[in-house]
């Protein structure tokens, strides 16, 4: 349907489509902003009809995403026409090119209100529309009486006065102050009875924007709510063009049990049980019908009347009813109601009573948190977090856990905050709290902050009946090939105070501890390495009689440290080689951490004083309060005569809130307490002040990568140089009956275009189609493969091997031994890159279908520049670096012939596709790059590509 | 019990396209232009990104969008957190009824090619975010007036246009 009348608008906007890519667009969109701008230039020359054309031109470009920066002034003065057709396109296009704080809206204002108050009801209803969508301030005070004399007036015909009505809400709902609504209360009342639905729809909006203010003033209002509420609900006394898929408009319905809901109270005994009379017909009578729109609809009202009846504190009984209808909800298949019942089963914790008959819901909620709906997961996340008590703690943590490993990106951040916050506040028993902490730590360590780990030293060291047990745990972690370095530091550290517990145990003497943590001391940052210097000296010191052999080792570690370029690291090495010389004085100097004084985890605190309800928001409120407050002070509490405090175990301790002020007559106790177990003087606060602040530093792309990612089902595969040949390896199907069965599309192209895109087919044959679907952050990924069986038979003895090169350490988790009929499985895997390498890791997968046997070997495309994180570099910096790289192996040129020539943005694109950003600035020459493995390998990739000459260096 | 009330606004109107194309924006709530493609980019992303059979909710900035998919074409509307999100999905499936008793069948092109149109019938929908009429019959009556007054201003001004291009020829 071409626009009728306007070709020179339909042939842009044709030209626009046409248009083979974005750079043509703009081309052709820069073109026409010069020709409008030329016209506009020469007003006098412009027919009202070109004017009209050229403002609409400039709509739809706006529209695309392009600035407009001139011809406001136009769009505005059509308002001033004296036909329709242009004052509407002037009215529609002013309010959507401008917005309230515009200059330009100023120049409106008289035009507008001589519409307002003139006779034309189409103009009144243009200029209503206008204000009511950007009207501010200024509107507001020169508009407002007028229109609330159109809304009240009883010549005016329905179509104004709803107008009237959303665009006197807007007016006060931005400025209250202005608007003066003194003695509206009964004109509200009056407005309540109108018969017209479409006024009676906006006057119910406006109702709910003044009770929200006032509710004291509007009480002769809230009996018609109820009146109107039955008129719809219960007598369906309504014209057939109100009723939306047979529901009355449930528009109408919803808004007037909103306005209800800012009254605190229904008094009246019989108003209140009319109320109840249909909010009950409401709950009890709506079904989920296969029509998704009726549905919806009469959800819609069902949800409303949920909230209504929470709101009036109904009585239990028809609180019960509401939790069984929610326990229905969010098992049904519909995803919106699923979606739904989890909220409001959120909202409703907060009516006391019911959390028992919630908590019968906890196995479904579980369930829900493994939805294919990331909306469904949040809110059952939500839920799980509010809903969790001393009682079910335990359960819930751990499905969190176990959650962790499978969850995307996304969610994790919240997910390791939760859970941590949880196990804290909830904890049944201490060894509980320690596994739970050092799980994060393993599956989430980016998301851990060093505040929860020394929470976790300092109840190991408060207890020692959680000591020998701390140490078996960071024993075992360590055995792990890649770990956290937050799983470097807690596992060293506990292992240096109370490793020599277990040393009659195998595999625990003083030598293999030393060697054990020693093995990661390559992988560390400057941070851990004081840690690890301490540990080396607990563990020389606990070694009695000496070892010359392990002495000797550990003192040549201290030499070479000695003269590190790191204060901290320098003084620790030299410290404690001097003191390892001095023989019985290290026993003393060294002797055991004494026992911590308790004190309130800033965790904890934090999460009661900000609820961590939703994840972005919450994030950033935290932020805020977080650059706000001032560093929190420490309130410890001394144990009485100066003897250790025997800390109580139990969830009480955990969230004790201490009482007295630092003991001043004590100021080396905040050095002695310092987790790294080195005495110097320190400023008396704890070293990181705000766990949660950290928790979300770490979400910066900056942050520390590392975490390892692991699901208990799985299978985990370290072969080693098994697919050194998987490039070379025949990635032909091997059929045991050859040439039975052929894989639809060609194998190497299909790898080929998942190295440039995250989603996409990898394997296709009569009977199987492999999807793959892959997110990557940092040195990790998450694919999942999609096995779909095209077969009206089951596919039987499915088998999927991960054969990774040596530096990719890649889990699968379960593959199901058979697909049933026109199924399809999920398979997540876990991808994290050790080190950087061009080897390819291999997928082995096989299946029968009937007694055919087919196996495929297929490259799985975790290729290198999946790991590549861009970065923006300025030419100042950039080529310093590059010029600092001498050569091979460092530098590699390659020079490229037969290269279509490309257009920059083109090659922009392509680049992106790698993951390499092409930084701005630097003309002809296109730079980029880092990428950050792990800490450890905090390399950089630069690439220069130089056009003209076509060369292609890489790096 | 307090219960968390805000009051129910759409922040903003969205329309895209499977291939990412804005088809329609209208902002209730007041956003610079340079927040408003943030919005449209940001949106985009998660939106068309979500595959089938999901809920028609997504959580982004404190906000919930709520979006229908019509062949290629995105519908999103923004509320608060505390809104009701399926009575904005019905606002959603309401105009685009409007749109198909409009057009006669709605497709994507009828918006693209008309997409002045598409603002003046949203304003028949909404104003300041807020619903404004559940009848149909009554809003394309008001429409069809509309366009008869265009009609007859044309033809007005042709036949002007005409009576001057006899007596000056």
């Amino acid at each position: 349907m071409a626009l009728s009348g306007m070709r020179g608008l339909s042939v842009f906007i044709s030209d626009v489509r046409n248009c083979q890519n974005k750079e043509q667009e703009r081309l052709r969109v820069d073109k026409e902003l010069g020709n409008v701008r030329t016209r506009f230039k020469n007003e006098k020359g412009l027919s009202p009809y070109e004017k009209k054309k050229y403002v609409w031109k400039m709509l739809y470009i706006y529209m695309l995403g392009y600035d407009v920066d001139f011809g406001h002034m136009e769009a505005v003065s059509l308002i001033s026409a004296p036909k329709y057709p242009e004052k509407q396109v002037g009215y529609i296009v002013t309010a959507c090119l401008l917005n309230e704080n515009h200059d330009f809206l100023r120049l409106a204002i008289n035009t507008v209100r001589n519409d307002i108050i003139g006779r034309n009801e189409t103009f009144q209803c243009l200029a209503l529309t206008l204000v009511g969508n950007i009207g501010g301030r200024e509107f507001a005070e020169s508009l407002a009486a007028d229109v609330q004399k159109l809304l009240i007036s009883s010549s005016c015909r329905p179509l104004v006065r709803k107008k009237a009505a959303l665009c006197l809400l807007r007016l006060y709902r931005k400025n209250p102050d202005v608007v003066n609504v003194d003695g509206w209360a009964d004109r509200m009342a009056q407005l309540l009875d109108e018969r017209d639905l479409g006024v009676l729809t906006s006057s119910m909006s406006l109702l709910v924007a003044l009770v929200s203010n006032n509710h004291e003033a509007y009480w002769s209002c809230l009996p018609k709510c109820v009146k109107t509420l039955e008129r719809l609900a219960r007598n369906q006394d309504i014209p057939q063009e109100y009723t939306y898929y047979g529901i009355p408009s449930p528009w109408l319905q919803v808004k007037t049990m909103r306005a209800l809901q800012y009254f605190p109270t229904v008094e009246d005994p019989n108003t209140r049980r009319s109320l109840f009379e249909v909010l009950q017909r409401i709950l009890m009578g709506t079904d989920v019908v296969k029509n998704v729109n009726k549905n919806n609809a009469s959800h819609a009202v069902l949800f409303e009347a949920l909230a209504l009846v929470m709101h009036l504190d109904a009585e239990k009984e028809m609180m019960s009813q509401c939790v069984a209808l929610l326990g229905k909800f969010i098992a049904v298949r519909e995803p919106n109601i699923r979606y739904l019942g989890l909220e409001n089963m959120t909202r409703m914790l907060m009516v006391t009573d019911v959390q028992d008959i919630i908590k019968r819901h906890q196995a479904q909620i579980i369930t829900s948190l493994k939805d294919p709906d990331i909306s469904i997961r949040r809110r059952a996340l939500d839920l799980l977090y509010g809903m969790c008590d001393v009682s079910n703690a335990k359960d819930i943590v751990e499905e969190l856990l176990q959650y962790l490993s499978s969850a995307d990106f996304a969610m994790r951040e919240e997910l390791s905050l939760k859970a941590a916050i949880l196990a804290e506040k909830f904890a049944p028993d201490l060894s509980w709290y320690v596994d739970v902490i050092l799980q994060l730590i393993d599956k989430a360590g980016d998301f851990v902050s060093d505040d929860i780990w020394f929470r976790v030293v300092q109840f190991v060291t408060n207890n020692e009946d959680l000591q020998s047990y701390a140490a078996a745990k960071a024993r075992e972690y360590l055995n792990k090939p890649a770990i956290h370095e937050t799983m470097v530091k807690v596992s060293a550290y506990i292992l240096g105070e109370y490793g020599h517990l277990l040393a009659r145990r195998p595999g625990y003497s003083p030598k293999e501890l030393f060697t054990i943590i020693h093995e990661k001391h390559p992988t560390v940052s400057t941070s851990t390495i004081p840690i690890l210097l301490s540990s080396y000296a607990k563990i020389l010191m606990h070694t009695q009689p000496p070892e010359p052999e392990l002495q000797n080792q550990i003192w040549t570690i201290f030499n070479k440290y000695e003269s590190c370029i790191d204060v901290e690291i320098q003084q620790r090495a030299a410290e404690y080689f001097a003191l390892s010389r001095k023989g019985a004085s290290l026993m003393d100097i060294l002797a055991e951490m004494p026992k911590f004084p308790e004190r309130q985890s800033a965790l904890i605190r934090k999460a009661e004083d900000a609820e961590v309800d939703t994840a972005e928001q919450s994030a950033i409120k935290l932020r805020a309060q977080q650059q706000m407050s001032t560093a929190l002070v420490v309130t410890d509490q001394r144990p009485p005569n100066g003897m250790p405090a025997q800390p109580s175990i139990g969830p009480l301790s955990l969230v004790k809130v201490p009482s007295e002020t630092v003991d001043s007559q004590n100021p080396g106790d905040q050095g002695l307490t310092h987790p790294n177990g080195v005495v110097y003087k320190e400023d008396p606060q704890p070293p990181s002040q705000d766990i949660i602040g950290d928790l979300l530093g770490t979400l910066s792309i900056e942050g520390p990568p590392g975490a390892v990612a692991q699901s208990p089902q799985s299978a985990t595969y370290e072969a080693e140089g098994a697919p050194s040949a998987a490039d070379a390896a025949a990635l032909v199907p091997v059929g045991e009956e050859s040439g039975s069965v052929q894989p639809i599309g060609n194998i190497n192209e299909r790898f080929y275009a998942l190295c440039l895109k995250d989603s996409g087919v990898l394997y296709e044959d009569p009977n199987i189609q492999i999807g793959i679907k892959a997110e990557w952050r940092a040195h990790q990924g998450r694919l999942v493969l999609f096995l779909g069986n095209k077969n009206t038979a089951s596919l039987g003895s499915v088998q999927a091997l991960i054969l990774p090169p040596t530096h990719l350490k890649m889990e699968l988790s379960l593959v199901p031994e058979t697909i049933p009929p026109r199924a399809q499985v999920q398979c997540p895997l876990e991808v994290m890159n050790l080190r950087p390498s061009r080897d390819v890791a291999v997928l082995d997968f096989s299946y029968k279908f009937g007694p055919t046997m087919v196996n495929v070997k297929l490259r799985l495309p975790a290729v290198l520049n999946k790991f590549l994180q861009p970065i923006t570099v300025s030419p100042e910096e950039f080529f310093p670096q590059w010029r600092s790289l001498s050569g091979p192996p460092l530098k590699l040129q390659e020079v490229v012939r037969g290269v279509r020539p490309l257009p920059l943005p083109e090659m922009a694109n392509l680049f992106n596709t790698y993951r390499l950003t092409v930084c701005p600035g630097l003309v002809s020459v296109i730079p980029c790059v880092s990428d950050r493995f792990m800490n450890l390998l905090n390399m950089f990739l630069l690439v220069e590509v130089e056009l003209t000459g076509v060369p292609l260096s890489l790096v | 019990i307090v219960h968390k009330l805000i009051k129910l606004q759409i922040h903003f109107v969205l329309l895209i396209s499977r291939q990412g194309k804005v088809r329609l924006t209208k902002w209730y709530s007041p956003y610079s232009q340079k927040e408003r493609s943030k919005v449209i980019r940001e949106l985009s992303g998660i939106v068309l990104n979500r595959g089938p059979k999901l809920c028609n909710f997504v959580e982004w900035r404190g906000h919930r969008v709520v979006y229908r998919r019509y062949a290629g074409l995105y519908f999103c509307m923004c509320i608060d957190e505390a809104d009701n999100e399926l009575e904005v999905l019905d606002i959603i499936h309401h105009f685009v009824e409007i749109l198909d008793r409009y057009f006669g069948s709605v497709c994507e092109l009828d918006l693209i090619f008309n997409f002045h149109k598409a603002y003046y019938i949203l304003d028949e929908v909404l104003i300041a975010g807020e619903f404004q009429e559940s009848s149909k019959r009554t809003i394309i009556r008001l429409l069809s007036t509309h366009d008869s007054m265009v009609e007859m201003a044309k033809e007005e001004a042709t036949s002007i246009g005409n009576m001057i291009a006899q007596v000056t020829k």
